[in-house]
C-alpha cells in the first residue's frame, strides 16, 4: 500500500491554551529538522488544528516513519492515502480498493468516521458513514460494523481531496524540542548519562552537554565514544553543543591535596561548577544528570547533597527512582546501550578509592576543598578557556 | 614530531607502492578472469607479484595462493588442511602465544568440528618449548603450526629445529608457520626448511592492507574454505585483489632489498633504544635481545603506570605504540603471551611494544627516550593509590 501523506496526532500540546501555537510551530519545525535527511520531498503544515506531512513524488516510507518516531511531541502517525474527490462513486470504489490493500484477511469489525472540511461536500458526515459502511460490508462479507469497540476505524477526511487512513504507528510523545528552555546535560560514556539527556529532552528541553576527559588517562576513543552518544540522543533531541573540558590537570591536583576516598565527590563537585559556569554562558535553566539514588558511593542521598549545593541552577535527575535494570531498558530502545558500553575507561574510575566515602559530611569536604586554593582557581579558568566545542548533530541513521 | 613505532601492527604503504595500486585500480582495472585484453592485463599483475614472491621464499609460483591477509591465510591453512588430511588423524599442536587468527582458528576446530589441540608452553624468553612438542607428537598429530616471530614481544621461535623434530617423528604431519611479524626481517626458504605452509600479510611490510597470501606447497593435501568462482585453482575463490596483489608484490621486492643491511640497521637502533631504556628505574625488557629476538620489536615493561596511560601519554607528543598486540588491544585484557613467559604481575598491565621499521631514525628514537624520561618519573606520582 502507497500512502501519501501522514498525519500526526499530538497530545500535550492541544491543552495548552493561548500558548498552543507556538507548541505546535515548534512541532512542525522539529518534524522538518527530522526529515531533512530522509529521502523524499516532504511538506510540512498546519491545517484546522492538525499537522501533516505530505510526501510529493518517492520516498522512504520506513525511513521517514522511524524520522518521525523520533519527534517529540507526537503521539500517534497516521499513513494516509489521498484519494481525488471524483464523486460518491469512485470514492466507494477507492475505499474498497484501501480495505482490501490494509486488511486482505477481510473479516475484522469496523467503524467508518467521516469529517467534511470542505462543506459543500453533497452529502453530511453521518451519510458518509452509513454509506460507505453499506459499501464495505457488501465488499467484504467477512468484514462486521461495530460502532463501539471496532478493529478498524476507518477515517474518511474529505477536504480538497479525501483522506483515508485508518491504523496509528504510536509517537515518543513529550513535548517539541525547543518549547522548555535550555539545559546543561553532564554526558559521560556511560549508560545512565544519555538516558538522562533524553528523558529531559523529550519534555522540550533543548540540550547541551559537557564532557570532562582526562588524557592520557583516557583516550582518545572514549571522547569520540561520548561525541557518537551525544549523536545519538541527537537524534531526538536536535542538535548538541558538547564542551568537552580537559580535566587532568584538576584531577591530579585533588589527588594530590586531599583525602583520597573524597577524591570522586570533590572531583564531581568540579564537574558541577565548570558544568555551570558553560551552562549559564548558554542560558541553560538547569543542569542534567544521570545519578540515581544509591547506584555508587557518590551517588547516596549524602553524596548528591555535597554535590548539589555547589550549584545554584536546579539540577534535574530524571532517573533518580530508576534501577538499573529500567535504565538499560531505556538505553536500548534509544539505542544508545552498545555504544554506552564499550570498554574505554572514564575519568571517574581512574584514580578511584578502594573505599571512597559514602556518607560524605559537606563541612569536612568543604575543608579538605580548602588544601586546593592555592592552585584551583587557575586550574578550573584554564580548564574552562581550554574547553573544546563540538556541535553534534543527528547523521543519517548510522 | 611524529614517530611511528607501531610497526608490528601496521606499516606505512612504500610511496612506490601506493602509485602502483593507484595505477591497477584506475588505469589497469581488469578483471583477471575476462577472456579481453584488459583481463590479460589484470592477470600479468598477478603472475608479475607470484614471480617476485616465490623468488623471494625459492618456491614455485603456482604454491602461492593470495587472500585477504595474515588472519585468512592462517584459517585457510589451519582449517583447509585439517580438513582434508582428517583420515590420517585429529590431533593438532600450536603453541600458546600464537596469533588470535590461529588461537581461535584452533579453538574453531576443537570447539565445532571435533579435533585435539595441544597448546606448547614457552620458556621465559616466550620461545616455544622443544621438549614439550617432542612429547606432544603422536600417531595421530596431523599438523603443527608454530609462528615464525612472535607479534607481541618479538620472540624468534626455533622453527627449524622444530620442523626437524616433526619430520623426524613424521614426515606426513604437516607444518604451518605464521610468518606475518617475520616476512621481510629474515630470509625465509620453506622448501629448504621443510615448512609446508607459511601465512604473510601485505600491510606489515609497507603494502596495502586487505591482501596477503600463503605459500601452499604443491604436495599438501587442503581444501577450500571460500567457495566461488573457483579462481586460483579453487584454492581461493573470489576475483583476485589485483592492486592489493600487485602492491604487496612491489613491497616484498622493496623490504627485501638490501635487507640484511637494513635489519643490521634496525639491530643497532634497537640496542640503542635498550640502552637508553636501561637507563629508567623499574623497567624491563621482555625476552631475549640478541639474535633471538627480532630486530624491529622491543617489549618494554614500565612498572607503576598502565600501558594505555603511557600509550596515550606518549601518542600527546606525537609517538605512536601499542600496549600488548594491537590485534588484541581492543579487549583491554591482560596479555596472554606475558602471562605465558612468566612475567612479574607489575609488568602485566604495564607493558608497551615499541616496534620498529626501516624507516625508524636514530632522531625518532633519542625523540622518544627523552620523552619517556620525561613522562615516566611524572607518570608514576600519580599512581593509583
Amino acid at each position: 500500500m502507497r500512502f501519501h501523506s501522514f498525519l500526526i496526532k499530538y497530545g500535550e500540546i492541544g491543552i495548552k491554551g493561548k500558548n498552543r501555537y507556538l507548541f505546535e510551530d515548534a512541532l512542525v519545525r522539529q518534524i522538518r529538522f527530522s526529515l531533512k535527511d530522509v529521502d523524499g520531498d516532504f511538506y510540512v503544515h498546519k491545517a484546522q488544528g492538525r499537522v501533516y506531512v505530505e510526501c510529493t513524488g518517492e520516498y522512504d516510507y520506513e525511513e521517514t516513519v522511524e524520522a518521525l518516531k523520533r519527534v517529540f511531541g507526537i503521539v500517534g502517525i497516521c499513513p494516509v492515502v489521498r484519494v481525488e474527490d471524483r464523486g460518491f462513486e469512485q470514492l466507494s470504489k477507492d475505499v474498497v480498493s484501501y480495505m482490501e490493500g490494509m486488511y486482505p484477511e477481510g473479516n475484522l469489525t469496523f467503524k467508518v468516521e467521516a469529517r467534511r472540511s470542505k462543506k459543500q461536500y453533497p452529502m453530511t458526515s453521518m451519510e458518509i458513514n452509513s454509506e460507505l459502511g453499506g459499501v464495505i460490508l457488501d465488499a467484504f462479507p467477512g468484514m462486521k460494523v461495530d460502532v463501539h469497540n471496532p478493529k478498524i476505524r476507518l477515517n474518511v477526511e474529505v477536504r480538497e481531496e479525501i483522506y483515508l487512513y485508518s491504523e496509528t504507528i504510536s509517537g515518543p510523545g513529550g513535548m517539541p524540542v525547543g518549547t522548555n528552555g535550555r539545559a546543561m546535560l553532564l554526558l559521560s560514556g556511560g549508560i545512565d548519562s544519555p538516558v538522562a539527556g533524553y528523558m529531559i529532552a523529550k519534555r522540550g528541553v533543548q540540550l547541551h552537554a559537557t564532557y570532562f576527559h582526562a588524557p592520557p588517562y583516557t583516550s582518545e576513543r572514549a571522547k569520540e565514544k561520548v561525541v557518537d552518544l551525544a549523536k545519538l540522543v541527537s537524534r531526538y533531541a536536535g542538535p548538541i553543543q558538547l564542551h568537552v573540558v580537559n580535566f587532568t590537570d584538576i584531577q591530579l591536583y585533588i589527588y594530590e591535596k586531599c583525602p583520597h576516598e573524597e577524591l570522586t565527590i570533590i572531583m564531581r563537585r568540579y564537574m558541577m561548577k565548570i558544568a555551570e559556569y558553560f551552562a549559564k554562558e548558554n542560558h541553560c535553566l538547569g543542569l542534567i544528570t544521570g545519578e540515581s539514588i544509591g547506584q555508587v558511593a557518590s551517588q547516596t542521598m549524602q553524596s548528591l547533597a555535597a554535590t548539589n549545593s555547589v550549584c545554584t541552577l536546579p539540577v534535574y535527575r530524571p532517573l533518580i527512582g530508576f534501577d538499573k535494570r529500567e535504565i538499560v531498558e531505556i538505553a536500548e530502545k534509544i539505542d544508545t546501550f552498545e555504544t554506552s558500553i564499550q570498554p574505554f575507561e572514564d575519568c571517574c574510575t581512574i584514580f578511584v578509592a578502594k573505599h571512597p566515602v559514602t556518607k560524605p559530611n559537606l563541612e569536612r569536604i568543604e575543608k579538605s576543598e580548602r588544601n586546593l586554593e592555592e592552585k584551583i582557581d587557575e586550574l578550573v579558568k584554564t580548564a574552562i578557556e581550554s574547553a573544546e566545542i563540538i556541535t553534534v548533530e543527528q547523521s543519517k541513521t548510522p | 614530531m611524529e614517530v611511528y613505532l607501531d610497526n608490528s601492527a601496521t606499516t606505512r604503504c612504500y610511496p612506490e607502492v601506493g602509485d602502483l595500486v593507484y595505477k591497477v585500480m584506475c588505469l589497469d582495472y581488469g578483471n583477471p578472469s575476462s577472456m579481453h585484453r584488459k583481463g590479460v592485463e589484470a592477470e600479468h599483475y598477478i603472475k608479475d607479484s607470484k614471480d617476485r614472491l616465490s623468488k623471494i621464499l625459492k618456491v614455485n609460483p603456482k604454491e602461492i595462493f593470495f587472500t585477504s591477509g595474515g588472519t585468512e591465510s592462517d584459517n585457510l591453512a589451519l582449517i583447509g588442511s585439517a580438513r582434508a588430511n582428517r583420515r590420517a588423524g585429529s590431533h593438532l599442536i600450536t603453541t600458546a602465544i600464537e596469533h588470535p587468527a590461529i588461537l581461535n582458528t584452533m579453538r574453531y576446530l576443537e570447539e565445532e568440528e571435533g579435533f585435539r589441540v595441544t597448546y606448547l608452553p614457552v620458556d621465559a624468553n616466550g620461545r616455544v618449548k622443544l621438549d614439550a612438542l617432542k612429547e606432544a607428537l603422536c600417531q595421530d598429530t596431523i599438523l603443527v603450526s608454530i609462528m615464525y616471530v612472535n607479534n607481541e614481544m618479538g620472540a624468534v621461535q626455533p622453527v627449524d629445529e622444530a620442523v626437524q623434530i616433526v619430520k623426524s617423528y613424521n614426515p606426513s604431519i604437516l607444518f604451518h608457520s605464521d610468518a606475518v611479524q617475520g616476512f621481510g626481517k629474515y630470509h625465509i626458504y620453506p622448501k629448504r626448511q621443510g615448512i609446508d605452509m607459511l601465512s604473510v600479510s601485505g600491510h606489515k611490510i609497507h603494502g596495502p592492507k586487505g591482501i596477503g597470501f600463503i605459500y601452499i606447497n604443491e604436495k599438501t593435501k587442503i581444501r577450500p574454505i571460500v567457495f566461488g568462482g573457483e579462481q586460483q585453482k579453487n584454492i581461493r575463490s573470489g576475483t583476485e585483489n589485483v592492486p592489493g596483489i600487485a602492491g604487496m608484490g612491489l613491497a616484498a621486492e622493496m623490504i627485501y632489498q638490501d635487507m640484511d643491511m637494513k635489519v643490521a640497521l634496525m639491530r643497532d637502533l634497537k640496542s640503542y633504544f635498550l640502552e637508553g631504556i636501561s637507563k629508567i628505574e623499574n623497567t624491563t625488557v621482555h625476552g631475549l635481545t640478541d639474535e633471538n629476538s627480532a630486530p624491529h620489536i622491543i617489549s618494554v615493561g614500565v612498572a607503576g603506570i598502565r600501558s594505555e596511560v603511557l600509550l596515550h601519554a606518549l601518542e600527546d607528543k606525537g609517538i605512536y605504540v601499542s600496549s600488548g598486540s594491537a590485534c588484541s588491544s581492543n579487549h583491554p585484557s591482560v596479555s596472554g603471551v606475558l602471562k605465558g613467559i612468566g612475567a612479574a604481575k607489575e609488568y602485566l598491565d604495564a607493558t608497551l611494544r615499541f616496534s620498529m621499521s626501516e624507516l625508524t631514525t636514530k632522531e625518532e628514537i633519542d625523540y622518544t627516550l627523552e620523552t619517556l624520561y620525561n613522562c615516566i618519573p611524572m607518570l608514576r606520582k600519580y599512581t593509583r593509590r
